[in-house]
Parts: C-alpha cells; structure tokens; sequence
C-alpha cells in the first residue's frame, strides 16, 4: 500500500507545493487539503506547510488555527494521527496548543534565509526515525518569527522528556532558547520545527543537498509497516 | 461640492481648474479641451493628468525607445513584444515566458519600505496579467554612498520592503544587484523584475472587446493612498523644500496579492476571461482607458460600484488612486457567476463595475450621472510626444580626457595585495549575503542558481529540466563616461552572465533610469544609452521586450549617472548542466577566456583606490561576446567546464576572489605572458570569463575554443588555502573571506 499524506493549504500558505512534492519524491501519494475542509480525505499523515498564513496577522498562526480543517486536525492528532508542521506550521501547532510554547521575532529583527546546520536529538518520532540520534544534517531555514520560546518549567520538561527533536548548530540563527529549532509531542506523531525539510530533498535545486528527505521516508515507512 | 458632470462641464466652459497643480503643462490642457470640444469634468482632468503623467505616456522618451521596435533582430522566440503589460518569449516545450524590469524609484526614496514593498507587488501583477504564474523575482539596487548616514535610512528599509513583501508572496528572489555610489544619495535607484511562466495557449492580453462582456473589478478595495504616485512623484524632479510627499506612495498587502496570485491562476485555468489589467500607476484610470483603448473602444463604468475603504473618496480619487493588489478583468456574461464563486474561495472581493459598449467612447458614471466620456486612446495612447532638446555635454569632453590609465599604480606586489583586499572589501565589491539572506530564494523548490551566482536560474519543467536564467546589470559610471557604450556594456555583461551560467540569452527587458529630461545634457545621456542598447541588441540577436524608463531621477540640479539596467533572460534545456561561479574541485585547471587589455575608465580600482571617474570605459564588441556565450554554452552543455564567471567590474582578481570563496578552495595564478600583474588583475575588458576545467577535458575545451578563434589563456589551478599570485603575493582565504563578507555587516547590521 502507499501511505496518502494531506498537505494543508491556508490562504497565504506558500510551501504546500514542495511539500506535496517532497511527498511524491519519497514515494507516498500527496493529497492537498483545502482549509475551509473539515474533511481529511483518508489521509494517514498531515503536513501544515509553511507561509504566511493570513499574512502573519494578529500572531503568526493565530488565525490558521481556528480554521475548518484544524478542528479535524487536532482531534486526528490527538488521537495519534502523524503531524509534522514546518515554519508557519510549526506556528500553527503551537498557536493549537498541539506543541507548547512560541515563536517570537528573530532576535536581530531580520528575515534570515540560509542553509542551517541541525542536530536531530530525538530520532524516535513518527518524522525522525530514519535518522539517527546525534546526527548532523543540514536544511534551508527562512523566517522572521523564528525564536523559540517557553517558561523554564517548560523547557526543562521537554528536555528530560527527550522532547527536543532538533538543535541549531554552527550558530543560533535567531536566539530560540536553548537552540531548539524542532520539538515533539510526548506520543511522538506531532512535530513542529522552523527549517524546511522539504527545500532539501533534491539534488538539484536550493542547497543541493538531501538531508530533509529523512523526514517524508520516516513517515512512509512506520504508515506502511503499521 | 457638486459634481462636475459632463453636461454641467460644457455648460461652463470658464471655470477654472486646477490643471498646472495636476502636473499638466498649459499646452497639454488646450489639448484636452480640444478633443473633448469643451473643458473636462473634475474627473477627465484627473485621467488625463495622471495618463498624460511621463511616466505612464513616456512623452520624453518615446521618439527614442521607437528604435527597440525599428532595430529589431531576426528571433523567432518573441511571442508579444513592446506594448502589452510584458513582453512573452518562447522558450520551447510549449512554454513561453515573460519577464519585465520596472523602477519603483521615488516612492522608496521617500518611503523606503512601501516603496520597495510595492514596487514587487506592481511588477508581479504585471506578470500575472500576461496569463503566467510568477516564479521569481530580481532586485537591481542603487544606494548613496555606503557610508552615508541617510543610506542607513534608506537602504535597509528597501531591503525589508523587497523581502517582506515578495517573502510573504513565496517568490524566490534570485538575483540582481547593489551598487552604492553618492550620485544617488538623493535618489535611489530600486529597480524590480519578474518572470513568470505560461503555455503558450494561455497568454493573455489587455484588451477589452465584445460588446456585453462584463468588466470586472477584483482585489483590495480602493483607498485613498497613491493618490498622483506616477503624475507627482515619479515625474517630477525633488527639491528639498515643499510639502511632504509621503500620501502620494502607496501601501502594500502581500497577502491580498498572495490570494490574487491564487485566484487569478484558478481563473485562467478555467479560461474565464477575455482581456485582463492589472492596476499599478494611475490605477483605474489607467486600467479602463488602457483596456477601452486596445480593444474596439467603448466601455461604461458605474464608478459608485468601486468597492472603498474610504467612503467619503471623491469620483476622481477614486480614479487616480494607486491603491495596491487590484486587477481589472473583461469576461463574457455566461462566465461571470463562476469569475465570482473563484475570488470568493479565495477570499479575494470581486465586483462587476461595467460593461463594453457598442460605442467607442469610454463612459464613467457617478449614481447615474455622467462625468467622463472620452475616447480613450486620447488618454492612454495618444498622449503627447515630445521633442526634447539634447546636447553632448560641455564637460564630456574634459571627462573622457581625464584617462585613468595615468592613475598610480601599485609598486610591487605588496602593495598589489593591499590594493586587492582593498578592492574585495570595498562596498560596491564586497560580498552582498547581509542582504540577499533576507530575501527567500528557496520557496516553490525550483530554484537551480541563486545569488551570489552570476545568473539566477528557475527550473519550469520537472520531467524534461527546462529551466530560465536572468541577470541583470547596469554600470552608471562606464554610462556616464559614454552612455553609448556604457548601455552595451551594461547589455554585453547581462548576457555573459547568462551565458556563464550555462543559459542561452533570448530577449531582454531594460529599466532606464536617468535624471531630468528638461536638461539636455541628460536628454543627450538618454538618446546614446537608448541609441547603443537598441544597435547593441540587433548585434546580439536579443529583441527588448519592454521595460520601463524612469525619469527625473535628480535632485536640484545635479541628476544620477545615466543608469540603464539590462535583464537578459536565457533559456536552458536541461538545469542538471548548469554552471555554478564556485571553484570546488582542486587539481581543476584556471582558463581565461577572451583579451586583456589596458581598461581601467570607471573601473572599481579606479574609484576604489584613487576615489576617480573618468577616461573612457573599456571597449565593446559584441560579435565577441557571442561567440564567448557560444563556447561556455557548449562547454556547460558538454561538461568540460565545471564552474565559470564573468569578468567585470573588479576585474579577474574580484572573480577569482569570489568563486574560491564560493567553493572553499584556493586558486594559484600565474601572471600571463605578455601582461603585468597589476593588469592582469584590475583591468575591466569585456569579453572576458574564468571557467574552472578538469583535466580530462583540458584538451577538448581549449580545442574548441581554438577552432572557434576565441582567445584562451591558462592562468593557473584550483589548489590550497589561499589566493596566490606567483611571484606577487598570496592571500589566505580566511583574511579574503573577512574583507569580502564583513563589510556590509559592518556599516548596516
């Protein structure tokens, strides 16, 4: 069977069309998701892409989250469904109280577009178990709201829950506390990180490099083996 | 106040209006009154100010932008040339393209960030009104002197205007350029362009035909903001005092024109219209008399109809009003129902405001009462032309005396070095990521080459890899010292970068910045550069396919340099064969192609080390850079070259310097046979590239070029840590990569 994964469309939502085909170029069948859609169209896994949902208003995410197909989304995800959201989706996750804490302005005020060094700390989750635990990879990072941030309680829970699923590396690029660039839920199947996996799964174009495929072929392969 | 009816306009021919505040000359207004046989309502007077403004009639410059349409080149690939909202080329598969350079000058010296802002969103429209989907953008940008304190006002506001907007609309910014130089302290120069991609059979025109079909407002609602943007800002020149011009730009939404984007592209996959506008400058006036104008003529518009966000807006705000992401649609009744069920998926507000009419006069209506009836081509195309006056200036003469070649010149090889690290760190030189890090060149994943690249490249077609390059340049101080040659340098260094990156150049588009029209010495400027880019086309095979002129680019006085800026776009069949600028790979050899001659008029090294204009800029050929383009085409094509870039401004050493730094590898040069060092080094000749090649193809790459009569000289090896000049000195990569990359940093983070 080939896994079916949703990619949510937002109105100002920009990287749904590479993340269906980062989708489609690790051999799952993309589904684009509209959001005034409750429906998931039997889906096994979502992708909330990143953008600008609603041009950033009011919070980045803040509108996104009372969307149609958010409600379905976060019943789903509750329930165990696979979630992983990218950028501004990784807002909305937050901003749904899928994922704790937030994302603030970028430290030095910029919008900053550059390939970024990671470190997967956590490589059990439904998004991360191709690669490994320490392992270096490299992914365009582009944001402006990207710094993120929580109360200490918080952050020192996601640490000793081995909640951290990624760590900038080389530099934090835009002051998150404790260089946290990616984190989980406790299950597993929601994650939220700002760098773009799916910029890095060819060859040819944006960095070169392939290091964001490992998160489409995870996903393939716990929905086919489940 | 009472409406200004047509009937109560011929009722009372005396009354006085506010013409010459308009920007109208006296002559211009009797002309008005002379087509119409009476004086003109309120809003007629608007219309025509705003449509007769230089900046949307061209009036100055039109006698000399006819020679792009006189001097054109046999090319098969031009599918709508000069006229239409952008030019479309063929670019095979089915696929055309179209692409277009615009100014958006004086509303980001006033306003940086709006300026910038919506000088993306206007040409993104434009693009869009072709029929294509948008797939990126380009930035040539022009600031005062680096460290100037108001270039610290203006430029990062530009830079995060031109991100903020084309970030939030998922356009991959993928090139362009930043030159600081003090002529535009007073006016930056912040040019934008776009390309967008189409099938053929998708190409659409703005033209309004078919009596009954509906016309179709769509977008933001109309606001007070832009008001005179094109008749008071960008046609006249500024002077220091007077009041605040800041009303007069307009305000961007990127995620309105994000859902414009979305919406229109639905629109046309359903083929629902019959003639599409966007509006930019002189908004609704310009877009029902342009519309009225190319097709058979008549229209009537219900201008009450116009959604506002400001209702207390008077009919002629609401058509001089610049209000940003609105478009403008011509769609036959049975299709009208669907044209609004798209816009409200997308949230996007769409309103029927008329009609085309049997008639071929342009009606507009105020609650029933009529307060325009014009024919519209005497607004949008029969403006007035004029004949400016122009003459070679008294001081060019002592300029081009003034020859640099009697500069001093470094001493021996320490003091080459110092020169070097001067050169590489020196604003104009110096590494531009500071501010090409803000701009997303990621987004829709398609993106082959991005700056620092001598060519941003897009791939259009994912099974076959076809895939378009743009560059796009301009050098104002070669213009200022010849602005004949100074434009077909500016056209001769666009299309080398093209062809370096392994693209074949097509066409062009071309943004011409000058200063007053009303001086003839700059008249004079404007004629050259215009006369030496269109000859220059016709040598090169590449038709312009539109552009924009942006005039009154001066402050008091003293105008910019002559700044003609050239985007060549390039059409490559398979992306996977591009040539990157980075010397990766050690052990490759070091090729210089073309002749090096003793050039250094408006070189970098000139103005870098001895603060000098003047001499003459180094010599064109274009039949040279042809057959230059021919061979790195074929070597990309054919894989015997690895990396390549193009000599300009800066010389070789500049290109070296950023292709080791690019790919992390040392280069060691040997100083050719029959040239001095320092020569070899700074000299600026056309014609010229660096191409890395490995040895397995060093025999069939100079063979090539050896059949082929182009000049290739082996001037070294990628190899090491550092930049070595045998015999000279030698620059570790650690010591270039701080003088390159900090000094931007340095004067704006």
């Amino acid at each position: 069977m080939t896994a079916r994964i949703g990619v949510v469309t937002f109105p100002g939502t920009l990287d749904d069309r590479d993340a269906l085909r980062a989708v489609r170029l690790a051999g799952a069948e993309p589904v684009s998701l509209w959001h005034r859609d409750k429906g998931l169209h039997q889906v096994d896994a979502v992708v909330l892409a990143g953008g600008f949902s609603y041009g950033d208003y009011l919070r980045a995410g803040a509108i996104s989250r009372f969307s149609p197909v958010m409600e379905t989304v976060i019943t789903e995800a509750k329930a165990g469904m696979p979630v992983l959201g990218i950028c501004n989706g990784f807002q909305i996750l937050t901003e749904a109280h899928l994922l704790p804490g937030a994302m603030l302005r970028n430290n030095h005020l910029h919008f900053i577009c550059r390939d970024q060094k990671l470190r997967v700390e956590n490589a059990e989750t439904s998004w991360t178990s191709d690669y490994s635990a320490g392992q270096e990879i490299s992914v365009p990072l582009k944001n402006m709201d990207g710094r993120y941030t929580a109360d200490e309680h918080t952050l020192d829970e996601l640490e000793a829950e081995g909640r951290v699923a990624f760590r900038y590396l080389d530099g934090n690029p835009n002051g998150s506390l404790r260089d946290i660039a990616g984190i989980t839920n406790a299950a597993g199947n929601v994650v939220g990180l700002m760098p773009h996996p799916e910029h890095a799964v060819e060859p040819l174009v944006g960095t070169g490099r392939t290091d964001g495929l490992g998160f489409f072929t995870s996903i393939i392969k716990k929905l086919v083996n489940a | 106040m009472s409406l200004d009816t047509v009937k109560h306009a011929a009722e009372t021919p005396d009354t006085g209006q506010p013409w010459k505040e308009l920007g109208l000359k006296e002559d211009e207004y009797a002309r008005i009154r002379e087509i119409l046989g009476r004086r003109p309502t309120g809003a007629e007077l608007a219309m025509y100010s705003v449509m007769w403004s230089e900046h949307c009639s061209y009036k100055s410059s039109k006698v000399h932008l006819k020679q792009f349409g006189e001097k054109v080149p046999a090319n098969d690939a031009m599918l709508v040339g000069i006229g239409e909202n952008a030019g479309v080329v063929d670019v095979g598969q089915g696929y055309a393209v179209t692409f277009k350079v615009e100014s958006h000058n004086h509303p980001s010296y006033i306003e940086p960030y709006q300026g910038a802002a919506t000088g993306v969103g206007g040409i993104v429209r434009d693009i869009l009104a072709m029929g294509a989907r948008p797939v990126a953008v380009v930035d040539p940008l022009r600031f005062g002197a680096a460290d100037h304190p108001d270039t610290r006002r203006v430029l990062p506001g530009v830079v995060a205007g031109i991100g903020g907007y084309g970030n939030c609309l998922g356009l991959p910014n993928i090139g362009g350029e930043v030159v600081f130089d003090e002529c535009y302290q007073g006016n930056p120069l912040v040019n934008a362009g776009c390309i967008g991609v189409m099938k053929h059979e998708d190409i659409h025109l703005a033209k309004a035909s078919g009596p009954g079909n509906k016309v179709i407002l769509y977008g933001a609602r109309t606001g007070g903001d832009g008001i005179g943007g094109v008749s008071v800002l960008a046609s006249e020149t500024f002077e220091s005092t007077g009041p605040a011009k800041r009303p007069a730009v307009q305000v961007g939404d990127p995620f309105q024109e994000k859902l414009l984007i979305e919406c229109t592209l639905e629109i046309f996959k359903e083929k629902l219209v019959a003639g599409i506008q966007d509006l930019g400058g002189a908004g609704l006036s310009c877009a029902t008399s342009e519309l009225a104008s190319a097709g058979s003529g008549g229209m009537r518009v219900e201008l009450d109809t116009v959604p506002l966000r400001d209702s207390s807006l008077s009919p002629e705000e609401i058509l001089m009003s610049e209000s940003q992401e609105r478009m403008c649609a011509i769609v036959e009744p049975q299709h009208v129902d669907r044209f609004l069920e798209i816009c409200e998926k997308w949230d996007v507000i769409a309103t029927v405001i008329g009609e085309v009419t049997e008639g071929s006069q342009l009606e507009i209506f105020w609650h029933g009462e009529q307060i325009v009836d014009v024919p519209p081509r005497s607004v949008a195309h029969e403006g007035p032309t004029y004949h400016r006056p122009f003459a070679r200036p008294s001081c060019q003469d002592a300029l081009q005396a003034d020859d640099a070649g009697k500069l001093a010149r470094p001493a021996d090889g320490a003091e080459l070095r110092e020169q070097v690290l001067k050169l590489v760190a020196s604003p104009n030189q110096a590494s531009k990521s500071w501010i090409t890090d803000q701009y997303d060149r990621f987004v829709q994943g398609n993106t082959v080459l991005a700056m620092p690249e001598d060519a941003g490249m897009v791939r259009i077609d994912e099974e076959s890899n076809l895939g378009v390059a743009m560059a796009t340049d301009g050098n104002g101080r070669y213009a200022k010292l010849d602005p004949y040659t100074g434009a077909q340098l500016a056209l001769a260094e666009s299309y080398r970068n093209v062809a370096a990156s392994g693209a074949r150049p097509l066409a062009i588009s071309d943004c011409l910045n000058f200063g007053s029209p009303e001086d003839p010495d700059v008249m004079w400027q404007f004629a050259e550069a215009t006369r030496g880019l269109a000859d220059g086309c016709l040598e090169l095979g590449t038709p312009v396919t539109g552009g924009n002129v942006s005039l009154y680019n001066q402050t008091g006085e003293t105008a910019i340099h002559p700044t003609p800026v050239v985007a060549v776009l390039g059409v490559i069949d398979d992306v996977t064969r591009r040539t990157p600028v980075a010397f990766a790979k050690e052990g490759q050899l070091l090729y210089l192609l073309g002749d090096t001659h003793e050039e250094f008029g408006g070189s970098a090294w000139s103005e870098v080390i001895h603060r000098h204009l003047g001499g003459m800029p180094p010599k064109v050929d274009l039949s040279r850079e042809k057959l230059l383009g021919e061979i790195l085409i074929s070597a990309s094509r054919d894989g015997m070259i690895d990396a390549a870039h193009d000599l300009s401004d800066g010389g070789l050493i500049q290109a070296v310097t950023e292709s080791c730094l690019r790919g992390g590898k040392g280069a060691r040069l040997v100083v050719p046979d029959g040239l001095d060092a320092f020569t070899f080094l700074f000299s600026e000749s056309a014609g010229r590239a660096v191409v890395s090649v490995p040895r397995s193809e060093e025999l069939r790459f100079t063979d090539m070029c050896g059949a082929r009569a182009l000049p290739v000289t082996r001037i070294g090896v990628v190899d090491g840590e550092e930049i070595e000049v045998q015999g000279e000195f030698s620059i570790a990569l650690g010591e270039l990569r701080t003088a390159h990359e900090g000094t931007l940093k340095g004067l704006f983070a």
